[in-house]
């Protein structure tokens, strides 16, 4: 058996800079942060992603994942995540490879939407300044993110997703320590 | 910073790692005093709330070591987004030196040693019952409301389930004629503080306790804000650059009301002003309810003066 690599150093303190990195992407859609530099996850799992379900994942939120036996084993080793046999059933989806359609995922009730499931999904790269045009709360006028591998057909199911307001899935994009969010109120155009 | 080798070498995990102003911690607390679970079930409804403008989230408050009404709401939401490099400024109705304010300050400073400020411009984190300051906030600022009550229809419709269907369908018509008895029975709305607004366009929000005054500095602010209310349990956001308009009619459009007086100790004449009783014989002065505002100002003036 391959032996675990650690998980935060600084569980409060990094757990702390890490959520303040996705409070800030979450915050203003498309801005670019830093996450989980100092993490060496198992393969394929990236360093923000981990960081992030290492900051916010925990026994009271389900995850589903498409990372493989080391990265679940590694996950619930740190977070203590259940993981949920179904994307439906998940407060958190990390998604590695092509993940599920956005409306598979839990869309939250028009009650409560903060039910709403958030989507942690793997990209090869992201860049600012270029690329989709981001406008809504949080956007002063408009921001600009190249998302490299976003999934196929990602912009018209965003459109969909958004749709539903206020339910929907809210989306945090991670490239080896860069993370962007897409919260669900955000509209995307491809430029 | 420590490397992973010494944090061991005692046991004691994170508790070894240099902090700034470790000397004056409190031992045997968390970092900023929530345990790490409830910091991330407050931290997920941060996120949800920011992504969802106006939108109350549940959350499980904890009890905290100061009575409901004091802010156990926002020190929550404090305590979970602070980290040891925040600037924290702390205000109750806009002084940074009452009771309230002082405690709230100190209580950080020991629980989690961060530095703490009197001056809005040098603050990361400004926790606030009641006021927002009269200076312009930044991107890299973000607010902390102390809420009582964060259901703006709670005194038309007492019953939870059913204002969380209103919510749900987007019936505002509860408020719209509430504020239209107003204007019917004394001409105009007579709500100066806590004056309901719409977030994003989709969300009745209570602005928390702030005079109709401040309404519009929440319209497409810079920094995020954050509301916490503990007793009632809710978080709920506003995300830089969003829209929020205070309820109105074409007819009878939003008024913030100010008292017509000039503060008697910086001259401003367009900032939110307190009146302040001065003896038994009707004597009273009004000075501005931002005391930092109000100090700098005085402070200008005064080398203005020198200068000249």
């Amino acid at each position: 058996m391959t032996m675990l690599t650690a998980g935060f150093a600084d569980p409060v303190l990094d757990a702390q800079a890490c959520f303040r990195a996705v409070l800030e992407a979450m915050s203003r859609p498309g801005r670019i942060q830093r996450a989980g530099s100092a993490l060496t996850p198992p393969a394929p799992l990236n360093q923000a992603a981990a960081a992030v379900l290492l900051a916010l994942a925990d026994a009271d939120t389900p995850l589903w994942l498409d990372a493989g036996a080391e990265a679940e084993a590694w996950l619930r080793f740190h977070c203590g995540a259940p993981v949920a046999a179904a994307a439906g059933a998940a407060a958190f989806a990390l998604a590695t490879a092509a993940p599920p359609a956005l409306a598979a995922l839990d869309q939250g009730t028009e009650e409560e939407p903060q039910r709403g499931a958030t989507l942690v999904l793997q990209v090869e790269a992201l860049e600012e300044g270029e690329g989709w045009h981001l406008t809504g709360p949080g956007i002063e006028r408009e921001h600009r993110l190249r998302v490299t591998g976003a999934p196929a057909g990602f912009v018209a199911a965003w459109a969909a997703n958004r749709a539903g307001l206020p339910c929907g899935v809210d989306v945090i994009l991670c490239a080896g320590d860069r993370l962007a969010a897409l919260p669900r109120s955000v509209m995307i155009a491809e430029g | 910073m420590s490397t992973p080798d010494d944090r061991s070498a005692e046991g004691r995990g994170h508790l070894n790692r240099s902090r700034p102003n470790e000397g004056t911690m409190m031992e045997g607390y968390n970092f900023a005093y929530l345990d790490e679970a409830t910091k991330r079930m407050i931290r997920r409804a941060i996120l949800k709330a920011v992504a969802i403008p106006g939108h109350q989230i549940p959350f499980g408050a904890r009890e905290m070591p100061l009575p409901y009404g004091w802010g156990t709401g926002g020190i929550q939401v404090t305590a979970s987004i602070l980290g040891p490099a925040d600037t924290l400024k702390v205000i109750d109705q806009g002084s940074d030196d009452t009771t309230n304010a002082i405690s709230i300050r100190r209580f950080f400073r020991r629980v989690a040693g961060v530095a703490t400020t009197e001056r809005t411009a040098e603050a990361s984190v400004i926790q606030t019952r009641h006021r927002i300051p009269e200076r312009t906030l930044r991107e890299d600022q973000i607010m902390v409301y102390q809420v009582p009550q964060p259901e703006p229809l709670f005194k038309l419709e007492p019953r939870r389930a059913e204002t969380k269907r209103l919510h749900a369908l987007a019936d505002y018509g509860l408020m719209h004629v509430r504020l239209y008895e107003d204007i019917a029975r004394l001409g105009h709305i007579a709500k100066a503080y806590d004056y309901p607004v719409m977030v994003n366009g989709r969300y009745l929000m209570s602005p928390s306790p702030i005079p109709a005054f401040d309404n519009p500095k929440m319209h497409r602010m810079a920094a995020l804000q954050l509301f916490g209310a503990g007793r009632e349990k809710r978080i709920y956001a506003i995300p830089p650059y969003t829209e929020v308009r205070s309820l109105d009619f074409e007819d009878h459009p939003f008024r913030p009301i100010r008292a017509p007086h000039a503060c008697a100790f910086c001259g401003s004449t367009d900032t939110y002003l307190d009146e302040v009783i001065t003896d038994d014989a009707g004597g009273r002065m009004f000075v501005c309810s931002d005391t930092d505002f109000c100090t700098e100002r005085q402070d200008a003036a005064a080398s203005r003066e020198a200068a000249e």
